[in-house]
This record gives C-alpha cells, structure tokens and sequence, in this order.
C-alpha cells in the first residue's frame, strides 16, 4: 500500500520536477541536459511576446480576482441570510459552477458572447449618428475577465461562506447591541472577520485566472495570455525557454496558493 | 461612577417601570417560547429570570435587547414601546454568555466600542478617558492595550461587563454570565456583580438556570417553565412561600410527600399518601387553592427536619415518619443525611452541627426517626 502511494506520488510530481529541472538547461534542446544554468530564464524574460502576455496574463488576473473577491463576497453575504429552497437552488448552483469542465465554460461563454454580439453590435450601430464610427463589441480583454470571474467567484463565494459560517453570530449582535448601524457593523466587525477568506478568495481566484488555457483560448480573441503563448510556441518544440517560463509560473502559484491557506489557517488558529 | 442627567431624571419617575412587558408572547413556528407574559421590572432592581433552558427566559431577554421581536404583545423600555425598534436604538446592552468580545480589537477599543458608534461621537481623549474610568470600575487597570484573547475567563467576563457600563445604559442584560467560569470564579464574581450594580445603580436583568446564582443576587427573582411565567418574587417570598411544586424543587432543596388531597380546612390541607400515612401543611401565600381529591404533594425543607433515634423519643414533632439512613455527608456547619422511608422515597435532612454535637450523629444504616412540625410544612400542588 506503501509502496503503491508512492508510485502514485512519484508519477504526479516526477514530471513536473523533470520542467523544474530542464529549466536550468545550458544546452538548447529540452530533452538534452548540458549543465546548469539560468540562461533560458534571462531569454524568457527578454522575450517581448512572453513579457507581452505576461502582462495580459496579470492584468487579465487581476481585473477577474478584483471582480470575483467583491461579487462573491456579496453573494456569499446574501446567501447567508437566504432560507428555503432558493438557498439549496443558489449552494447547487455554486458548486456546479465549481465542478464544471473548463471546456464546457470555454463553449458555453464564446457561444453566448457571439450571439449577444450579433444582437448588439447591429442595435449599436443604428444608435450612433451617421459618420461617427460606431462601438463595435468583441472578444478581448472584458470577455476573458468576464469568463473568468463566472467560475472564480465561485471560490470566493465558498471560502466566505465556510468563513462566515464559523464566525461567532453573537459578535454581530454585540455590534449592534452597542448602537452600530448595520452597516457599521459590517465594515467594523463582519469584514475585518471575513477578510482573510476575501484575500485567500482573491489569491486563490488570481491563481486559477493566470494559469487558465482552456476558458482563455475559447474567449481570448486577439489576446495572448501566457497560457496561450505557451501553448502556441510549443507547437515550434518543447525549448528550455518554455521549461523556464513553466517553473516561473508555478512558483508564482504556489506562493499565492500557500499565502492563501495560511491566511484561511491563520485566522482560524486564533480562534 | 457620575450619572448623566437622563438617568437622574429616570430615578425620580419611580412610577415607570424600567421594563414592561404586557401580553407578550413569542412564537417560533408553532412553538410558543413566551407564552402571554405580563412584568414589570423597578427601577434599580437586580431581577432575575430564572428557569431550565428553553423555558423562555433568554427569549425573554432578548426581546428586550431587541434581537427578537414579540409575535403579540408589548414590552416598553422605560415606559416607552419598543416593539419594531431594533437593538442598536435601544439604550440597553447586553452581556453575553460566551462574552463576544471583537477579537480583532484590544481591550481598550472593545470598551469604547458603543460610545464610537453615538452621534456625535465624542472626542477621543473623552472616549479615552471614559475607558480608563470603566477599566478601574471592573479592576483592570493597565489592561487596556492587551489583546482580548490574552485575557483569562474572569478578565474577559470583567471586559464584557466594561464594555456595557460604559454606555450607562438604562437596563443591563446579563445573559448566563458566569456560566463560563470555574466554581470559585463565579462565586466572586456574583458578589462583585452584586456590589458594581449597587455601585452603579442600573437595572441589572439576568437570565439564568443556576437558582444559587439567582437567590445569591437578585432582588427579585421571575421563575418560567415552559414560556409563562410560574412566580415572581423576592428570594426569600420564593423560599418561604413557593406557589408550586415546581418553584419549591427549583428553589433550594426540598422533600416532598405525595398524596390526595382528604381534607381542606381553612388554608390547611391533609393529605394521604399511598403509605396511608396523613400529612398536613398550610397553602402557600398566592397559591390557588387546592381541591379535596386532587393531587398534592407536603413540602418539607431539609433544615426543617428533626433526626432522632429509632424509638422517636428525643425529638419534638407533629409528624414522624421512620427510615433507615443511606447516606452520611459531613459538610462542616451541617451533616446530610439522606434516608430512604418506605414507600416515600428519598428524604434528605440537614442537621445542624450544635444539634448534633448533643445528640451525637446517626451512622449509614442505621434506623431512625425524622419528625417536623405541621406548621412548618407546605401543601402544594404541581
């Protein structure tokens, strides 16, 4: 059994420790390791189409987590108060959105914009006076984000639920036992309390946005997110470049990811 | 502690009472916590609402926080309805059972909590200041810059009462708040309890199960069962005359000798037991009248009770009734003894020690006479 798990261990992480490695290639061809070196790092990060959708990349993270942390973080305190049926229909709905294949969000969002495009785009340029070039909608920056921030919001609105659910109700009460308003007994004691699963929804939501290829090639458009360029040059073959360009990701990930469980571990300890 | 102006002026209006309530009632679904529930609490006062859980007393008290709203009825804080007003126009504060303390504040900003939030708020050396004062009032002086989890049960409990009596609020409500202390804890902070109200002059109401806690520092104490309530009464009137079984088992100790009701004569009742045997005891002041026939029980408390040798000889009594000692508890000023009397159960007797340092002390198992006087006995019904 033993033994068993660690096989099992050693095929998940293998391969990923063999890009780790192959990242500090001297030589040029990736399957061909010639001594160590950060050469390939220097050419990745001189490369103006990998620090082009490095920047699409980020931005595109940081607008969906933005987005995610505040609509989940609502809907989290909405749900909370909801009763009944309609609050089973809301938890069903959130953990579907959750378990669905990115393939399927990818298809569903480019078919959905498209339509909502043609329908817009004509009513659009009706609406425009004669002359003056009319907006015209389509796949870019706003699609991604948008696509993004459907499934993220998703985490943000579980972590914050898990969150609120373990906080002390009476501190609440207290508040307004103590003539706040409801509304500054959200921001003086809700939120300060909620905060650390808010941060770890956004880690966690930047995260999944900037290492995201499926939803982001399906309604990307002309953008290239750093995903995508991966995925593009490795069609010309596997480089050390890409090797490099792969273990820089995955560290940034993982900082995120364990920032985000120590904020949740934390807060949680002190209690 | 000084007083501000609207409280001197609540203390000269004696006639209204700080809390009211007039019909109320609260239903969850169909399940009524508070059945139809009519008090007034004086000015002043230490009250108490005493009961098992889920008799309807911290409902109670939380309508009058204004977390619950009553389903019908009224309840007026000082005269005013306050039925609708939610809990943060409402000058009362509450303290809770597990504290709520805002962990991510120290202690100092816990305390200045509620006069932050009062429009316009005062400045912040006046808030300080009015802290520092607090913080010497419930002694602990210096702590205010701890953090609130650093503190031990009784600080925190010390810092809960804080942060209420700083606002001077109307009514302090005090939910189970020395539940979470250790034995001896709670026995120092029911007296220092005792004295800050008398110190600080404000209506305490608490809610409790624990009847020494209740008895140890009310004025008055209200008894519920099952939402209504059973009496209300001073310790002592709860002591001496309890209106029900119910109230003289939940009211320090108390055996009781059940029966059927086989004579009424005037305000004294007889009552024969299955042993055969006829006990008799007065109604208790308020209690409804008892019927011939009926059920009924003779309440006897423990430190009423004679205990002399088997042949009943060396006691002064109307009743005796025989047994045979089960138990010896020796607990300094008193020893307990519980007897088992055939076909009456259990009787439990407290024997003062000047007795028995002349009548000498009965050893488990053996066989004695307990004995008491008729005009020391209750007659009450469930």
């Amino acid at each position: 059994m033993r033994l068993y798990s660690i096989a099992v261990y050693l095929f998940l992480y293998i391969p990923i420790g063999i890009i780790v490695l192959f990242s500090f290639n001297s030589g040029r061809h990736a399957s061909d390791f010639q001594g160590l070196s950060t050469m390939w790092y220097g050419k990745a990060l001189s490369n103006p189409f990998v620090m082009e959708s490095l920047v699409t990349s980020l931005i595109i993270a940081f607008a969906a987590a933005t987005l995610s942390s505040l609509t989940g973080t609502a809907a989290a305190l909405a749900l909370q108060r909801m009763r009944g049926p309609m609050r089973v229909l809301f938890d069903g709905l959130i953990y579907i959105s959750i378990t669905i294949p990115g393939i399927v969000i990818g298809i569903t969002t480019l078919v959905a914009l498209v339509t909502a495009f043609d329908i817009v785009n004509p009513i659009l340029a009706d609406m425009w006076p004669e002359g003056v070039k009319p907006p015209k909608l389509s796949l870019g920056y706003a699609s991604v984000i948008a696509a993004h921030t459907l499934f993220t919001m998703s985490l943000v609105i579980v972590l914050v639920r898990a969150r609120i659910a373990g906080m002390d109700r009476a501190l609440i009460e207290a508040s307004t036992d103590l003539y706040a308003t409801p509304w500054r007994t959200f921001y003086q004691i809700t939120l300060p309390q909620i905060f650390p699963a808010i941060m770890a929804g956004f880690l966690l939501s930047f995260t999944f946005s900037f290492d995201d290829f499926i939803i982001s090639f399906f309604v990307a458009g002309p953008n290239t997110t750093l995903p995508i360029y991966v995925f593009s040059s490795i069609r010309r073959g596997i480089t050390p470049e890409v090797n490099a360009i792969g273990t820089i990701v995955l560290a940034f990930s993982l900082i995120l990811l364990v920032t985000a469980q120590f904020l949740l571990r934390a807060r949680n300890e002190r209690k | 502690m000084e007083h501000n102006p609207s409280q001197l002026a609540q203390a000269s209006k004696v006639d209204v009472p700080d809390i009211q309530f007039v019909g109320v009632t609260k239903r969850f679904g169909n399940v009524a916590a508070v059945d139809n529930v009519d008090l007034s609490v004086e000015s002043g006062a230490f009250f108490s609402f005493l009961g098992p859980s889920g008799c309807g007393k911290t409902t109670s008290l939380r309508m009058i926080a204004g977390f619950e709203q009553p389903t019908e009825g009224n309840v007026y804080i000082n005269g005013q309805s306050v039925v609708g007003i939610p809990p943060h126009k409402r000058h009362v504060n509450m303290v809770f059972q597990q504290y709520a303390l805002f962990p991510h504040m120290d202690v100092a900003d816990n305390i200045g909590y509620g006069l932050r939030q009062r429009a316009p708020r005062p400045s912040k050396s006046e808030i300080a200041k009015r802290v520092d004062e607090t913080l010497e009032l419930v002694r602990l002086e210096g702590y205010g810059n701890r953090r609130v989890w650093e503190m031990s049960g009784g600080q925190q409990q010390r810092v809960a009462l804080a942060r209420a009596l700083i606002n001077h609020p109307t009514v302090l409500l005090l939910d189970e708040p020395l539940a979470a202390l250790d034995r001896k804890l709670r026995r120092e902070m029911q007296i220092e309890l005792q004295t800050l109200q008398r110190d600080v002059g404000i209506t305490f109401v608490l809610v409790t199960h624990d009847q020494e806690e209740a008895l140890s520092m009310s004025d008055q104490i209200c008894i519920m069962n099952e939402g209504r309530i059973v009496q209300t009464g001073s310790p002592r009137d709860l002591y001496d005359d309890p209106v029900s079984r119910y109230v003289a088992d939940f009211v320090g100790k108390s055996n009781f000798f059940e029966g059927d009701v086989v004579d009424v004569n005037a305000g004294s009742y007889s009552i024969k037991s299955a042993t055969g045997q006829v006990f008799s005891g007065f109604g208790s002041k308020g209690a409804p009248a008892l019927v011939k026939g009926g059920k009924a029980s003779i309440a006897v408390r423990p430190e009423l009770l004679s205990i002399g040798s088997a042949d009943g000889g060396n006691i002064d009594a109307d009743v005796k009734i025989l047994g045979q000692i089960k138990n010896r508890i020796f607990l300094g000023e008193h020893t307990e003894y519980l007897v088992e009397c055939e076909g009456l159960g259990e009787v439990l007797v407290l024997s003062p020690k000047h007795i028995e340092n002349i009548r000498g002390t009965f050893e488990p198992g053996a066989s004695v006479t307990l004995g008491w006087m008729n005009d020391i006995a209750l007659a009450l019904g469930d």
